[in-house]
């Protein structure tokens, strides 16, 4: 308890000093000396992913590296962090990262709890299936043998809106097996996150989004509550947009998969309150 | 600083989860005590392939992680070798016999080692007074040394059943929806992973704590005096 309360003490007073610093440098951009540490997925191919080199590659970690740019920061200067879902909150409130892109969706909840910039992309649910199997409907999902990640948003509307016979994992990669192998049916997250997986090699022909718009999803930026960057991000991501980053990013993460996103979404488009 | 004003019971199952979990719990906790006794009963009998096996699955069993024993019923068993433990189309009640196979499996080593260090506290003379009255190994065991072991290990196994009922956590891993399952729903939904953890946390000691008293007292109570 008394570390903790140094800390506490001593938490203020660092900010203090590091504003102080900041201030006699002469102004300008945020972004010097330091570095910054943003908050991505480690394991979605095609969003976030870090492969056996501890090369970070994905739609996010793009948006990320741009964004961070735009706030001054050169791609070394970044710091990268896994950000599971249930962590992400907490780590945006420790100050473990300055910033989560991370597969994020804006909801009212969410937003009590942290700032949000964007959205920059805007996802559906969908389903992913065997290619060989037949295309279901909204209305014959309750027939289905469906995969997900047990607790995610995802998961639970499958359960409650379509009354599905959920099996449910703690990774999407799990479930993968039993779809190429016809023990299960179908894996159900954001279209964006199951492209990912259909465009791996190993699973190449193999698996196809079946198209159905189950729901929007709008990826945000996540910033701490207090924080003072969001409008700096807001408009990062607008350019991002403008200047035709954003197409390149989709066109090179997601072009092998034949998944075609939602144009870019506008800024604010994403209900934060219910 | 905690503020609980997102719980709606209503919305959250909280007492259906945690039921599930005593469910687990109870289910593991029968079949382990049973499938462990048969162990210990192998490790210490007079045939040799008998007590191989028994070292062998317990040293295997004992040092698999928890995790790996569950998702392989599910993946292995279900998915590939499609045992589905006569539970039917059903995946939830599929899931739910799954983990139960997984936790005796593996909490049954603990128990067995248990038991073993039990009829360990039995004076051999014991044993040698009911061999010399014509019992057979098997009567020996059941009416003389069983018995008096099980009375001296009450503590060792409250402690591996206070385990038992936090292991059942695992089987979130192959999606039995109980208390650490709904935690993980709630914190995606609520983004307050403090407030939810401390709730779950109290549940679990509301659980343990009871078992672990109640059964240090029935300990002191059956300990055999020597």
């Amino acid at each position: 308890m008394r570390l903790r309360k140094a800390s506490v003490l001593a938490a203020p007073l660092l900010a203090l000093a590091l504003t102080a610093t900041a201030c006699g440098g002469g102004g300008g951009d945020e972004g010097d000396g330091d570095g910054i540490t943003i908050g991505i997925k480690f394991d979605q191919p095609g969003i976030g992913l870090r492969d056996a080199n501890s090369e970070f590659s994905g739609f996010d970690v793009d948006v990320a590296t741009y964004i961070a740019g735009e706030l001054g920061y050169e791609p070394g200067q970044i710091t990268w962090e896994e950000a599971p879902s249930a962590d992400r909150e907490n780590m945006l409130r420790r100050g473990d990262v300055d910033m989560i892109v991370a597969s994020y969706s804006i909801t009212p909840e969410r937003a009590e709890q942290v700032a949000f910039a964007g959205p920059y992309f805007l996802a559906h649910q969908d389903l992913l299936i065997s290619s060989d199997a037949e295309t279901p409907t909204e209305e014959s999902i309750g027939d289905l043998t469906l995969c997900s990640v047990g607790g995610s948003t995802s998961a639970q509307r499958m359960e409650d809106e379509y009354g599905a016979n959920l099996q449910n994992f703690q990774t999407y990669s799990e479930c993968l097996d039993g779809i190429v192998g016809g023990s299960l049916d179908a894996l159900t997250t954001d279209d964006a996150i199951l492209a990912g997986y259909a465009a791996q090699d190993e699973y190449a022909g193999e698996l196809t989004l079946a198209g159905l718009n189950l729901s929007d999803e709008y990826y945000g930026v996540g910033l701490p509550l207090d924080s003072d960057r969001v409008d700096a991000v807001n408009e990062a991501i607008t350019r991002m947009v403008d200047d035709g980053s954003w197409d390149r990013f989709v066109e090179e993460n997601f072009g092998s998969s034949g998944y075609e996103p939602e144009p870019a979404p506008a800024i604010g488009s994403a209900p934060t309150t219910e | 600083m905690l503020d609980f004003s997102f719980l709606d019971l209503d919305e959250y199952d909280l007492f259906g989860a945690f039921w599930m979990t005593v469910q687990l719990t109870v289910a593991s906790a029968i079949g382990s005590l049973i499938w462990g006794t048969v162990l210990a009963a192998m490790r210490v009998s007079p045939v040799p392939v008998m007590r191989a096996f028994g070292t062998l699955y317990i040293n295997i069993v004992r040092n698999i992680p928890l995790t790996i024993v569950i998702v392989a019923c599910a993946q292995v068993l279900a998915f590939r070798l499609e045992i589905t433990l006569g539970a039917g189309p059903d995946i939830d009640d599929r899931n739910f016999r799954l983990a139960v196979l997984g936790l005796v499996a593996y909490t049954s080593t603990f128990v067995c080692e248990a038991l073993r260090s039990g009829i360990n506290t039995v004076p051999v003379g014991q044993a040698e007074a009911a061999r010399a009255l014509g019992l057979n190994f098997t009567q020996v065991l059941r009416l003389v040394v069983l018995p008096q072991a099980y009375r001296s290990v009450v503590a060792p196994l409250a402690n591996v059943l206070i385990a038992l009922t936090k292991n059942t956590t695992v089987a979130m891993a192959i999606g039995v929806a109980e208390a650490a399952f709904l935690m993980n729903e709630m914190i995606e939904n609520e983004a307050r992973p403090l407030e939810i953890g401390v709730l779950f946390a109290a549940g679990f000691i509301l659980l343990t704590l009871p078992s672990g008293l109640l059964l240090g007292r029935l300990a002191r109570k059956l300990a055999v005096k020597r």
